[in-house]
């Protein structure tokens, strides 16, 4: 009886842990296709952070240069208190450029948690584009019906250690496999933040959301909404734009 | 009679010894725990007040229930008609805006890439303001390390830990970065022209004071403060009077629809400070009765030693004639006696080993270095009047006590169980 108990009981926890570590094939193939969607070789991208404070919203505009997953740079064009900073992001590292003290601050680790510009963005989600499918295992866990749109429900184990959100709850559309809503949590287990994906077109043949409303559920407020403004895919971008001579030109 | 007790007392030392030392040892305790804990709540107290609390604090109300957070877009916006009608509603408090916030203090190399950097929380205070008085409150000339006081706009000072660690020295060039009221990101270059030690852990770890009116300009906060501290002229917290003042305060404002309408806190009502100074008073209470109770059974037992020792003293005394009622009098009468002497005594050791401590302190900073609440890095013994009779309540009270409890075997002694033990 006791042995019985034992083989089950370890049956399931294996169980548990080969289903957390190891993505379903089904699942896969599915975040994958998202993979497909969002990420690109590199991407030019104008876009609108409009920040809904408590009491009033700010709209900030930027213009941003990717290549792969660790390039980045960023230019703000507006309003004029951010009008002319810079920032470029190479791996784990991030630069800021200001023009009223022509200096360059280095933020690195932890600080690429912290809030961009006041918004419920972390300059980690601002500047960062890695391939869901190959830093977390998937797995589907229902179907659900998100803005009239069918999705699957999944859940996003990290499993690299590097990532700023442990787990996430992804809500994909089964037609378009561009996210619809996700749920970002922290390694506790805790909720940090909601995003809703909309208006979603089809730019250069690939589905693509170019509205995302960030909530940091640890906020009050209406949180931020990301507006693309303009976007283009796989276009050659020089290398001189992930310098840091770029900074200050 | 008393002349001739005192006589006794200091003639049979073996009547008196125990019992004044006792007494003696337990006094000092009880007046030195009391200084120490006097001490430690008024020096809290006058910390909290002068850095974080004031005797009263306005704010807004999204702005109290998130303030942890420094949540400056939830800030007091038309400070200057704020401050009018507060001046003119409460004359007899010193009204001090202040901004808390957070950010980054970078220090650049020689390219103007960061060389150092740390977090750190910005205080801003009207330092060229003269009748403000903060530069007085926050004892930053006394507090001063090295350099000098901010003479003018865009110099900046920073806590001594802070500066070591950012390896900056006065005079030279550190860049705040961090967020305006709004969230707008924020670059500003301030000379560091001193660095001063606040004595407050949670403060020396990485605070900078800059001028209340750079701040505003720097974080988009014309005419708004994050907190408006009040202070009593005489700089003493008078509860009674803050709890009225908030009170009518708050009622302006109860039924205001303004999301952002300000309300009123007195020090005690902040930072549970309420409960823990009323939890150290019964704190204290309880000491005292504690010692007043170990110190009677101790007493009674030495009392019922010693009777054991004077039977036949009593014995003789009944057998003369004295009544058992005058016996167990001179008895209480002795005990006073002893219970003062012991007092005195202890009192003055109390109030020597105080001062000691009131001197030198004991240093807490590395158990504080966590803490949430303004507290010293180094605590000290305060010598006050109420030390020189405050040990004569549990001295001469345990004293009495003791003695009447052990004293009631007189009144059971037989007198004819008494001639034969006397073999008379």
């Amino acid at each position: 009886m006791n042995y019985n108990f034992y083989v089950i009981l370890i049956s399931l926890i294996s169980f548990n842990f080969y289903s957390q570590e190891r993505s379903s094939p089904e699942a896969l193939a599915v975040i994958e296709k998202v993979d497909l969607n969002m990420v690109s070789k590199s991407q030019i991208l104008t876009s609108e952070m409009i920040v809904h404070g408590k009491r009033k919203s700010r709209t900030i505009r930027s213009k941003g240069y990717s290549v792969g997953q660790d390039k980045n740079f960023t230019e703000y064009l507006s309003p004029e208190r951010e009008k002319g900073m810079k920032m470029l992001k190479l791996d784990d590292r991030l630069w800021i450029y200001s023009p009223s003290t022509d200096r360059t601050i280095q933020l690195s680790g932890h600080l690429l948690r912290q809030s961009l510009m006041g918004s419920d963005l972390s300059y980690e989600d601002m500047m960062e584009e890695k391939k869901l499918s190959l830093i977390y295992s998937v797995n589907i866990i229902g179907e659900e019906l998100i803005n009239n749109r069918k999705a699957w429900k999944m859940e996003l184990i990290a499993k690299v250690s590097n990532v700023s959100y442990y787990k996430r709850l992804s809500w994909i559309d089964k037609e378009k496999y561009v996210p619809l809503k996700e749920d970002l949590f922290a390694k506790s287990g805790e909720l940090l933040k909601t995003t809703l994906f909309t208006d979603i077109k089809k730019i250069n043949g690939r589905w693509y959301p170019t509205k995302i409303n960030y909530k940091d559920v640890l906020k009050t407020g209406q949180g931020t909404d990301f507006v693309i403004l303009e976007i283009a895919f796989d276009k050659s971008i020089p290398d001189n734009y992930f310098s840091k001579s770029i900074l200050k030109k | 009679m008393i002349k001739f007790l005192i006589k006794g007392i200091l003639r049979d030392r073996s009547k008196s010894l125990i019992p004044v030392s006792v007494i003696t040892i337990g006094v000092s305790i009880t007046v030195l725990m009391s200084g120490f804990l006097s001490g430690i709540l008024s020096d809290v107290v006058d910390q909290s007040s002068k850095l974080d609390t004031g005797h009263v604090k306005v704010m807004t109300k999204p702005y109290a229930e998130n303030k942890d957070q420094l949540p400056n877009d939830l800030a007091i916006l038309d400070l200057t008609a704020l401050l009018d009608s507060l001046k003119s509603n409460y004359p007899e408090i010193n009204w001090a805006p202040r901004i808390k916030f957070g950010g980054f203090l970078d220090v650049a190399n020689d390219a103007g890439e960061t060389k150092n950097q740390g977090p750190g929380l910005g205080l801003a205070v009207s330092l060229f303001d003269k009748s403000a008085k903060e530069k007085s409150r926050l004892g930053l000339k006394k507090s001063l390390q090295r350099g000098r006081l901010p003479e003018k706009s865009r110099e900046i000072l920073l806590s001594d830990q802070f500066a070591k660690k950012l390896k900056l020295n006065p005079g030279e060039k550190v860049t705040y970065f961090g967020s305006s009221m709004e969230g707008s990101m924020v670059f500003e270059s301030f000379i560091m022209v001193g660095t001063v030690n606040f004595g407050v852990s949670l403060m020396d770890k990485g605070t900078f004071i800059i001028d209340f009116y750079d701040a505003q300009k720097l974080l988009d906060m014309q005419d708004g403060a994050g907190e408006l501290l009040g202070f009593f002229e005489n700089a003493i917290y008078n509860d009674i009077k803050a709890s009225e003042i908030t009170t009518n305060f708050n009622k302006e404002f109860d039924e205001s629809s303004d999301e952002f309408a300000p309300i009123m806190f007195t020090l005690k009502g902040q930072n549970d400070l309420g409960a823990s100074l009323d939890l150290a008073s019964s704190f204290m209470g309880a000491f005292v009765f504690i010692f007043i109770f170990a110190m009677s059974l101790v007493l009674w037992n030495t009392g019922l030693i010693g009777g054991l020792r004077r039977y036949k003293e009593f014995g003789i005394r009944l057998a003369l004639g004295e009544s058992k009622k005058t016996v167990y009098t001179l008895l209480m009468l002795e005990s006073i006696i002893i219970g003062a002497i012991g007092s005195i005594l202890g009192t003055i050791l109390g109030v020597l080993f105080c001062y000691y401590l009131q001197e030198v302190g004991i240093d807490i900073s590395q158990d504080t270095k966590n803490a949430s609440i303004v507290m010293p890095s180094i605590i000290r013994a305060h010598v006050t009047p109420s030390l020189l009779y405050v040990g004569f309540i549990p001295g001469l009270f345990s004293m009495v006590f003791g003695t009447a409890l052990a004293g009631r075997g007189i009144f059971k002694i037989k007198t004819a169980q008494l001639f034969k033990d006397l073999e008379v």
